[in-house]
């Protein structure tokens, strides 16, 4: 982090840092770098093959501008999924340089644009065209936890109460896009693709741990089966691949404590 | 071809779709077509709040919240439509918080409110904490919520189908609904879905410009099928300019940052809104604001090198605050611009933001296929439609609260509706005009390219159509336009396959920008006044007398098969304010 020099500031009256400067600097040092996509196409070819692409960049463009440039440049036929383009749609998990990262909060610059940057599709769920891949397995274990709130009586005519401290135990968990990241790196997902993986098990806990939520049990007795919870071996690779900074091996294991103690 | 039959018909699972569905999946069978996943729509992005006059923090009124919106659409605003949805509000809110929506909370356990621009107590006469807010991330929040819902209520959903055409046929002279056409992205399929009820729920427009905080996917499908079936498009003109976007990327920085006590700042580090709007200051509403900025830019006081940007201070606020209360525009500075928010003020421009203009409705959804015609049948909500709640510019936390209001009110008048009618006879061929379209895109071997057109019209957009507007920039965007559109007969995509073929739908997107781009500079070059977020130099007042009436852009084919514009009138509907001078 850069500290402010409100002595040397170029314009009075606002505070300025070196970190500043730069950012606001018009100067662009644009850099040739190569990626290196795994394409895919069984309309064509049964094989999966590495392409080079080469460009010139601004090394502070985001990754999926990149990718967007070398479809609307040189090969209008690679595909992937994207929408918003700053990380709050979840669509464009792909495993940049060997880890799962969203292509459009990734900067250039901060994967070793030196070398070639190797984009993959990611792993466990069955590719369908180049970065795209078949999302129905996923999102299928997400509907499983019973991922909405379930409560039993008659519906209060304002809103519930719920103080700030019971929101804090479940916040962490309602921030997840459905991105894919986490459990798409898990090596116990690779192997078994039945495993609920992270993000299911994330939606779970963003319910089990609300105090205006009457279904913990029932989503604990889900979890509780052999393709659940247990099978975690906490690596800490889905909290390390989360774009949304959840901590989501932490969320897993207040699950798997909450299961024995059936303290929620 | 599949042909598919339901009841009713839903383009679009943001959150105006999905508030429909809710409603509509209870009361008849429904589908829902979206060409995102239900989750990556971007209603997803929203991030400030929610606005309803629930008075949790201190007093407040519907009849509050109505003038507001109704002040701050510049008295464009259909002011029996603005009373639903400020009356609405509060069930609205209370409505998706017992669905589990998790609200930042009073210390009461009740849900919190925040300040928002143009927001007031009683008429103007202080900021008032009205938006209700989970942390800077209420629209992901809301969007979780119902996708959470749909879950539970069982809704039927195909994702990755991309709308192309809405169907029409004349019953006894009277034109009806029938269906829509739509294209399945994985396999390239041609899908009909017959229907008693469509209701079109998909979203804005703002990808014809270049700094906008919008998403590479709303490019105004919606709107433009509706418009190619002779359906007219009701203030176009009227695009929102957010002071707030990312220097140079457009993403967006809540007016929340403002509400929670940011300052706007110039180069000299003056607090400049002060002398543009002495009450509400930094929360006047964002034409207001977004003028101020250039203002300040063009007279030499903005910041940089280049002088093309003022700052967002949030330097004097708490750490803890900001990581309470904004950790995800805070996030996005440190991430693409590598500052950091506690210490270093945010360099920001105004960017494209929101479509006040759209496909007009009635109250209850209904489509109008002129002045006061409805089509039986057909509904829209959410950003694609006009209401019109937020006349010439939309106050912040209003579109959140409007795709649930009439996305709930369109759900459920599409649901009876379907209960009662029957279904109307396909037209011949259904799928005809989808198919020649894809086709000539397929086929067409012409040496332009849809990336080039795109960022040309951008381009053009950003300097002609933006925040500041004159009769010589907008013939100009009119000139540019129609350029690019001869030019986009030539194009050819590199993709010529079936699977998951997204080269052949940017080109197809394309062309319905350039359509909405047309009918947008259109319609302001014919609208000689100020109002709102359109800002004429060469006419820098609001004229009520010549001015106080809705656009409505029809698109005319004449017996050559050429096309062109058609500009007609609408009357404002005015209940209680009368029209005053707008000061914040
Ligand atoms: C960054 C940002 C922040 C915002 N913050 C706020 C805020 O704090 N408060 C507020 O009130 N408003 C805010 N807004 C505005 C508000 O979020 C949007 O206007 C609103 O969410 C739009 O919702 P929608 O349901 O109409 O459309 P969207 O959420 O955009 O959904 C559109 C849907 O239509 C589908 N679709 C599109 N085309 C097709 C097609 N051809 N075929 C099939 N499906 C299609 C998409 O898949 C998607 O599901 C913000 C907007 C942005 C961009
Ligand atoms: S927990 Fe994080 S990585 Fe996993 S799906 Fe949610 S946002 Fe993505
Ligand atoms: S494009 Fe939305 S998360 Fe990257």
């Amino acid at each position: 982090m850069s500290t402010p020099t409100i002595e040397d500031a170029p314009q009075a009256g606002n505070p300025h840092s070196a970190g500043l400067d730069a950012a606001e600097s018009g100067k662009v040092e644009l850099i040739t770098i190569t990626v290196r996509i795994r394409r895919f196409n069984p309309e064509e070819h049964p094989d999966a093959v590495w392409v080079d692409y080469q460009l010139t960049v601004d090394p502070k463009i985001r990754v999926l501008d990149a990718i967007n440039t070398i479809k609307w440049e040189q090969d209008g036929t690679l595909t992937y999924r994207r929408s918003c383009a700053h990380g709050v749609c979840g669509s464009d998990a792909m495993r940049i340089n060997g880890k799962n990262r969203l292509a459009c909060k990734t900067l250039i610059k901060d994967v070793s644009p030196e070398k070639p940057i190797t984009i993959e599709p990611i792993k466990g769920l069955t590719v369908l065209k180049d970065l795209v891949v078949d999302m129905d397995p996923f999102f299928q274990a997400y509907r499983d936890v019973m991922p909405f709130l379930i409560t039993t009586g008659n519906e209060p005519t304002r809103e519930r109460i719920q103080s700030e401290e019971d929101v804090q135990r479940f916040e962490d968990t309602t921030k997840c896009i459905l991105c894919a990241a986490c459990t798409t790196s898990c090596p116990v997902f690779w192997n078994d693709g039945q495993y609920f993986g992270p993000a299911a098990i994330v939606n779970a806990h963003r319910f089990i741990f609300d105090s205006r939520d009457e279904g913990a049990e029932q989503r604990l007795e889900i979890l509780n089966d052999r393709d659940g919870v247990w099978r975690c071996r906490t690596t800490f690779n889905c909290t390390d691949a989360c774009p949304r900074g959840i901590e989501v091996t932490k969320a897993i294991q207040e699950v798997k404590r909450a299961l024995v103690t059936r303290r929620f | 071809m599949q042909v598919h039959k339901y009841d009713t018909v839903i383009v679009g699972a943001g959150g105006a779709g999905m508030r429909a569905a809710i409603e509509s999946t209870k009361r008849s069978r429904t589908a829902v077509l979206t060409k995102l996943y239900p989750t990556r729509s971007h209603t997803g992005a929203a991030q400030g709040g929610m606005a309803a006059a629930l008075a949790n923090v201190e007093e407040d009124n519907w009849e509050w919240h109505t003038f507001d919106t109704v002040k701050g659409g510049d008295y464009l605003v259909d002011q029996d439509a603005a009373e639903i949805l400020a009356k609405e509000a509060i069930d609205a809110v209370l409505d998706l918080e017992k669905m589990g929506l998790p609200f930042n909370r009073t210390p009461e356990g009740r849900i919190d409110q925040r300040r928002f621009g143009g927001h007031t107590r009683d008429h103007g006469k202080a900021a008032v904490r009205r938006s209700c807010y989970a942390a800077d991330r209420t629209g992901h929040m809301i969007l979780q919520t119902l996708y959470q819902n749909c879950v539970k209520e069982g809704v039927e959903f195909f994702n990755e189908f991309y709308v192309l055409d809405l169907l029409m046929a004349d019953v006894d002279g009277v034109k009806r609904t029938a269906g829509v056409v739509a294209y399945e992205l994985a396999t390239g399929e041609i899908h009909v879905f017959q229907a008693k009820a469509v209701i079109f729920a998909s979203g804005g427009n703002g990808k014809f410009f270049k700094v906008t905080s919008n998403a590479h996917t709303l490019t105004g499908d919606g709107q433009a099928a509706a418009f190619r079936r002779g359906l007219p498009l009701e203030d176009m003109e009227f695009f929102q300019f957010h002071p707030t976007g990312i220097w140079r990327m457009g993403i967006l920085l809540t007016e929340g940052a403002r509400g929670e006590g940011g300052i706007l700042r110039n180069k000299d580090g003056e607090r400049f809104m002060e002398k543009y709007a002495p009450v509400m200051k930094d929360l006047a509403s964002r034409d207001v604001v977004s003028r101020a900025i250039y203002t300040e830019i063009r007279e030499g006081r903005g910041c940089g090198l280049d002088g093309d940007h003022v700052y967002l201070d949030l330097t004097h606020l708490p750490p803890e605050q900001l990581d309470a209360k904004l950790p995800d525009i805070t996030e996005f500075a440190r991430t693409y611009l590598g500052i950091e928010p506690y210490t270093d003020p945010i360099p920001i421009q105004p960017t494209a933001h929101y479509a006040m203009g759209g496909i007009p409705t009635n109250v209850q959804g209904e489509v109008l296929m002129d002045n006061d015609t409805v089509v039986p049948g057909l509904y829209a909500a959410g950003e694609v439609a006009c209401v019109s709640v937020h006349g010439a510019n939309r106050l912040g936390t209003n579109s959140l609260l409007d795709i649930n209001v009439f996305g709930r009110r369109a759900g459920i008048a599409a649901a009876e509706y379907a209960a009662t009618a029957d279904y109307v006879e396909l037209p011949e061929n259904p799928e005809s005009q989808v198919v020649e379209q894809l086709e000539r895109i397929r086929n067409g071997n012409g040496s332009e390219r849809v990336s080039d057109i795109r960022s040309e019209l951008q381009q053009s957009m950003d300097t002609n159509s933006m925040v500041y507007r004159t009769e010589a920039t907008l013939k100009q965007a009119v000139a540019d336009i129609a350029a690019l559109k001869e030019r986009y007969k030539h194009i050819s995509v590199m993709d010529k396959g079936k699977r998951f073929n997204t080269d052949l739908l940017e080109a197809v997107e394309l062309g319905n920008l350039l359509d909405l781009a047309e009918v947008t500079a259109v319609s302001g070059l014919a609208r000689k006044e100020s109002r709102g977020g359109h800002f004429r130099e060469d006419y820098p007042t609001r004229d009520d007398v010549n001015f106080m009436q809705h656009t409505m852009a029809y698109r005319e084919v004449d017996a050559d098969g050429n096309t062109s514009i058609r500009l007609d009138y609408k009357p404002v509907v005015v209940t209680r304010y009368q029209p005053m001078e707008r000061k914040y």
